[in-house]
């Protein structure tokens, strides 16, 4: 498992491995979004939780088919499948590279663009807390979509029709657990409901993406 | 004599031939009784004005629409428990009946909350679940329609079946703590104590009754086309690739 962690992660790191890709689109997004609605300091720091939070959604979203696609082309799937460790364990392993190389840049690099977005001040902490217990989710769940699709030619956009309605959830707990905290509300409970939806998805989503994955290397 | 033989192709056609008339006949008297009964017989609400009748396509239709998810789970289980074919040519053919129930729930709810709410749309957790449903139904049918292979997709869009049912649920109840609503609560229950009158009850009912027939009517009369698109395909693959044993009856498990 170890070793399967750090070779997703060094092709990940290495070039061509569009490792940095989800952080710039994450950055292009949130400067756009005051081009669109409009530079007002106090209009940008009420929206900017849910901004942030859509973002940093979308960008996990633009690098899942980056998680089994170029293994499935290259036959690494296939000996993932018959090798001893557990499809699910394996899958499980790839969700957690996916989300070292892209949730965890998004959480790091989130507060910086708060600033952009004029958050207030009370708001980083949950901001930070809430992304860094929602990606994870976002990762597993995008695997499970990953699986579904790996076969298809051309599947990135039907990946994502996937994928969002499932990433509701996700959105609407997170986003709320940022929104409150930047206004100074108590956060505890969309934060322990973003935390059980991880909880969850980490326990019981391998089971399906390996389900699926398996059906696809049929 | 149990269910499952009518996993079985050949039988499940000569059924639902038999059946199918009955339905029709049945959904077509159920539905204009209750739409005629609903439209012309019931009084106007006396808050509400003669807005109310939109009640009898509204309910059932949004009803279906639930229901339809959850046959279509129903359905996926089975295929991925039992293998039945004709148990997942159901669930793909349930899909489109669902997905137009629930925009006509949609519409009709829209059509309905200009006059009463003043607004076409509002994000209310009942509105807002029904358009995650609609999309659940537009990724499902997707992966059917984006798939070659017959057995593939069967097994793909089962487990995004139930790992939507779970997160379809889910959903329902994130949005009731994100927003609060204008919808209406339950007031048909059948363990209530307040529901609605009994003047719009009985027609509404009846109407009801003329969806869920209307539905299993469709929903056999498709799964049906399915199951001889997939004999044609296979005569026609049995013809191309040459040969003898072609010429004989289709067989019934080729499906």
């Amino acid at each position: 498992m170890k070793a399967l962690l750090v070779r997703d992660l060094r092709l990940a790191l290495r070039a061509g491995g569009g490792f940095g890709l989800g952080l710039a689109f994450f950055l292009i997004v949130v400067v756009l979004v005051p081009f669109s609605v409009g530079p007002q300091p106090e209009l940008l720091g009420r929206i900017a939780a849910g901004v942030l939070w859509l973002a940093a959604l979308l960008a996990c979203l633009l690098s899942l088919d980056r998680i089994l696609a170029l293994d499935f082309e290259d036959g690494t799937l296939d000996v993932l499948a018959t090798a001893p460790l557990p499809l699910e364990a394996a899958l499980s392993v790839k969700a957690l590279a996916h989300w070292l190389t892209t949730g965890v840049p998004l959480v790091v690099a989130a507060p910086v663009l708060a600033v952009l977005l004029n958050l207030p001040v009370a708001g980083y902490g949950g901001l930070v807390l809430s992304l860094a217990l929602g990606t994870p989710a976002l990762s597993v769940i995008g695997t499970f979509g990953a699986a579904l699709t790996v076969g298809i030619k051309r599947g990135g956009l039907l990946l994502s029709l996937l994928v969002l309605p499932l990433y509701v959830p996700t959105l609407i707990f997170g986003a709320e657990a940022a929104r409150r905290s930047a206004e100074g509300l108590d956060a505890t409970t969309p934060m322990l409901m973003l935390a059980g939806i991880s909880a969850g998805v980490l326990a019981l989503m391998p089971f399906a993406s390996a389900a699926v994955l398996r059906v696809n290397l049929r | 004599m149990s269910l499952w033989e009518y996993a079985n192709p050949v039988k499940f056609l000569r059924l639902s031939e038999r059946v199918l008339p009955w339905l029709w006949g049945l959904a077509v008297l159920c539905l204009a009784g209750g739409l005629i009964w609903g439209f012309f017989g019931t009084p106007d609400d006396y808050r509400q004005g003669s807005t109310v009748k939109i009640i009898y396509i509204h309910v059932p239709a949004a009803l279906m629409a639930i229901n339809g998810w959850f046959m279509m789970l129903v359905a996926s289980l089975v295929w991925l428990i039992r293998r039945h074919h004709v148990s997942a040519l159901a669930a793909k053919a349930a899909a489109p009946v669902g997905v137009t129930m629930t925009l006509i729930a949609l519409i009709t709810g829209a059509v309905w909350g200009q006059p009463m709410w003043g607004t076409w749309w509002a994000w209310d957790p009942r509105l807002t679940s029904f358009l995650i449903l609609f999309l659940f139904y537009l990724g499902y049918m997707a992966l059917w329609s984006a798939i070659e292979d017959p057995d593939t997709a069967a097994d793909l869009t089962s487990v995004l079946c139930l790992v939507g049912s779970v997160f379809a649920v889910l959903s329902r109840y994130a949005v009731n703590f994100w927003n609060q609503g204008l919808h209406q609560g339950a007031s048909l229950s059948l363990d209530a104590e307040k529901n609605v009158a009994d003047v719009f009850y009985h027609p509404l009912l009846l109407s009801i009754a003329g969806f869920v027939l209307l539905f299993l009517a469709l929903v056999l009369y498709r799964t049906g086309t399915e199951i001889r698109v997939r004999r044609t395909r296979a005569l026609r693959a049995r013809q191309g690739s040459g040969a003898g044993q072609g010429a004989g009856a289709p067989q019934e498990g080729s499906a």
